[in-house]
């Protein structure tokens, strides 16, 4: 059988910062530059989740893309759509919050919801049109 | 008369932001502003666009030096507003609700001190790539 990747596009906007707390203002401003405003920042976030899997021969396809769609929604957008990413979001707690650590902790919330039908391939997350992260569960 | 062309530039910046009217209850504020009322602020990637139209100069072929418009909306524009806080770190909107109808109506008073009298100035600003706002209405 054929093996096809399904890509669902969403979005939100929020707030965050780049700050290490065990680190000096200083050292703050040296490394992470303007990301490091104490008072936030924030960013229109375009969020990609693919997934892989076979045609399911009465549908004609990998997965529901509408069901796809509304996990996300509660797993991930509605959690954290114009909140503060540092603040309000409970699995972003105590980490940095970089991209990279972002996308890392969305594909832990989204992962283990996935049908047996299909494997989650790769999560992608743009936070400027020039910048993007992808994770791929290595 | 010479001929008259429009020319535009385009430059983003990075910002948090909410939406509150500090007259109104914290009821009557998600009433209206719903969540990007959420009180640790949210944030979007803005992307600005400054149209000048006037008579391009016999003596040099432009409207506008584009570099020196460059250079005047970064200094009046994306130094005070990247990577900030709207509400908290930009004296403008301590005052005044930072919708996108306001922050083109500022970023419009910013820039036109600096720009030729004899040129029209437009602001056409994306809170995201479906919201947008232009001030002033020609």
């Amino acid at each position: 059988m054929p093996v096809f990747y399904l890509t669902r596009r969403e979005h939100f906007n929020a707030a965050h910062k780049l700050y290490n707390p065990a680190w000096t203002k200083e050292r703050n401003d040296e490394i992470f530059g303007k990301c490091a405003n104490e008072n936030w920042h924030g960013h229109n976030f375009e969020l990609f989740v693919t997934v892989k899997g076979e045609p399911n021969p009465d549908t004609g396809f990998i997965i529901d893309a509408k069901w796809l769609s509304r996990l996300i929604k509660t797993h991930v957008v509605d959690i954290l759509d114009h909140k503060n990413l540092n603040l309000d979001v409970p699995f972003m707690q105590g980490k940095m919050c970089s991209i990279e650590n972002l996308v890392y902790e969305i594909w832990k919330q989204l992962e283990p919801h996935m049908p047996n039908s299909v494997r989650l391939h790769c999560i992608k997350l743009v936070e400027t049109p020039r910048i993007f992260v992808e994770y791929y569960g290595e | 008369m010479g001929i008259k062309v429009s020319v535009f530039r385009e430059e983003h910046f990075n910002a948090a932001h909410r939406l509150h009217n500090p007259r109104w209850d914290d009821q009557k504020n998600q009433q209206v502003f719903g969540k990007c009322n959420l009180p640790h602020y949210h944030g979007h990637n803005y992307e600005l666009i400054v149209k000048v139209t006037g008579e391009v100069d016999p003596e040099t072929g432009y409207v506008m030096d584009m570099k020196v418009l460059s250079d005047i909306i970064e200094e009046e524009v994306l130094n005070r507003f990247d990577h900030k806080n709207l509400n908290e770190d930009v004296a403008e909107f301590k005052q005044l609700n930072p919708t996108a109808e306001n922050i083109a109506i500022v970023i419009y008073q910013l820039l036109r001190p600096k720009i030729n009298e004899q040129m029209d100035l437009q602001i056409r600003l994306y809170e995201t790539p479906r919201n947008f706002v232009e001030y002033p209405v020609l």
